[in-house]
């Protein structure tokens, strides 16, 4: 079983800060948000217990969701996530498997296997989001074209984030 | 008994994941509709501030925007006040009466986080219950409806926005009197819809939409807006109206909550008649 570090509990910190007081405000051409937070709980080691990624998630989504006011909807996204996550790892699994306490990090795997890790459940927390906050699908195709563009935009942060400050590898 | 417990083991993480989802079902819910409920809200002290400062950082940028605007409505309030003192015999007639004239209260509030991007927009603004503000009241600005308050703290009020597609408020084509229901579609910022006005009526691109004072939060004639677009499909029982809204929400810096001091009167007097209360 794995253990949370502090490192982890820093950027937990750093990057609710950055998404509540920068990110927050940040909204290319009225459609693209940019929900850099969950880089966190996709980034969170491999073998890490289940339970405890769900609760992570939660707590997660719930702080973000104080400050944007939309008391359950990224929890409920976040946690959706956390619970699809080791089943779409799974299926990504490389030759030879995951080592073991390994984060699911550009460096360890590189860029092409990142994307396609990152790509589908940033996607699947924005749709989930938008729709719950669009309260059903009468806007249908806005809220998918928010949710796309939304997910571009993400992705592309995390990438760069990624690029930016490399995780070394634990041992 | 043992067997339940194994199999509640075997796919504990399933059931967590079901219970944190129903937790935050239920959150959302509950936040919806029974308003402050739930601690959660983003009108707390800290979490406030923190909006805030956040707003503020974007808000350096558009200072001389606010400038113009505040300038444009001291010109516009100027001008009022030359009116009034310039026609005092003809306004003596019309709101003498005192229960009129003492009915709305006005408290001055700054806009210290806002948005107009989502479906459901929310505003935060610098008063709170130390200034009298209530869950419940109307907001204005100087250019027109606002929203109404949805949470607060000592120091701070939560507002939903206009800009919210669950928001629907009673408002009036001014021309002719006909009551609608003004909502967002959550597509663009400065149109709201004009729903549910009759083919008989016959509104005009550039009539005036007001609030219509039906349900005791808004005094009635506030703007809202002016109709751009007026659509009315063949067999359809009401006009599709675009507004375009009065008060640029992407520019809104100062707005007035509206108290109204007989809210309580009136809802008492409603109260056997309404079926929502019931």
């Amino acid at each position: 079983m794995s253990r949370l570090g502090i490192t982890q509990i820093i950027s937990f910190i750093l990057l609710l800060t950055l998404q509540v007081v920068f990110l927050k405000n940040v909204v290319l051409f009225h459609t693209a948000f940019c929900f850099l937070y969950i880089s966190f709980i996709l980034l969170l080691p491999i073998d890490m217990n289940r339970l405890i990624l769900l609760g992570v998630g939660f707590g997660m989504g719930l702080m973000v969701d104080i400050f944007y006011e939309s008391l359950g909807m990224h929890a409920f996204a976040c946690v959706l996530i956390m619970f699809m996550r080791n089943y779409y790892l799974n299926m990504l699994t490389p030759q030879g498997g995951y080592d073991s306490n390994v984060r699911p990090t550009l460096a360890t795997n590189g860029l092409q296997w990142f994307l396609v890790y990152v790509t589908p459940l940033v996607f699947l927390h924005h749709v989930v989001l938008f729709f719950l906050e669009a309260g059903g699908f009468t806007i249908f195709w806005l809220t998918l074209w928010k949710a796309f563009a939304s997910t571009m935009f993400t992705t592309f942060m995390i990438v760069v984030v990624q690029f930016l400050f490399p995780d070394r590898k634990r041992t | 008994m043992n067997r339940l417990f194994l199999f509640l083991y075997q796919y504990r993480a399933f059931f967590t994941f079901v219970a944190f989802e129903v937790v935050c079902v239920w959150m959302m819910v509950s936040s919806n509709h029974y308003q402050r409920a739930l601690f959660f809200n983003s009108s707390g002290a800290t979490v406030a501030n923190i909006n805030s400062f956040s707003y503020n950082i974007g808000e350096y940028f558009n200072l001389k925007e606010t400038n113009v605007s505040l300038s444009e409505e001291n010109a516009r309030l100027r001008t009022l006040l030359g009116q009034k003192s310039t026609s005092v015999v003809s306004t003596i007639s019309t709101e003498s009466d005192s229960s009129v004239v003492q009915r709305w209260e006005f408290v001055s509030a700054k806009v210290v986080n806002n948005s107009v991007d989502r479906f459901t927009n929310f505003i935060t603004i610098d008063k709170g219950e130390d200034a009298g503000i209530e869950v419940g009241m109307a907001v204005m600005s100087g250019n027109g409806a606002v929203g109404k308050v949805k949470a607060t703290s000592d120091h701070y009020s939560v507002l939903t926005s206009i800009l919210n597609i669950d928001v629907m408020t009673s408002a009036m084509l001014k021309r002719t009197g006909h009551f609608g229901t003004i909502q967002w579609d959550g597509s663009d910022p400065q149109y709201l819809d004009f729903n549910f006005i009759p083919p008989h009526v016959k509104p005009v691109v550039g009539d005036t939409v007001v609030t219509s004072g039906y349900n005791a939060i808004f005094p009635s004639g506030i703007l809202i807006g002016i109709i751009e677009d007026v659509h009315l499909n063949e067999a359809a029982l009401f006009y599709d109206l675009h507004v375009k809204i009065g008060q640029d929400f992407q520019k809104l810096n100062y707005v007035e909550v509206i108290k109204s001091k007989l809210k309580v009167e009136q809802d008492s007097v409603e109260m056997p008649f309404n079926p929502l209360v019931k």
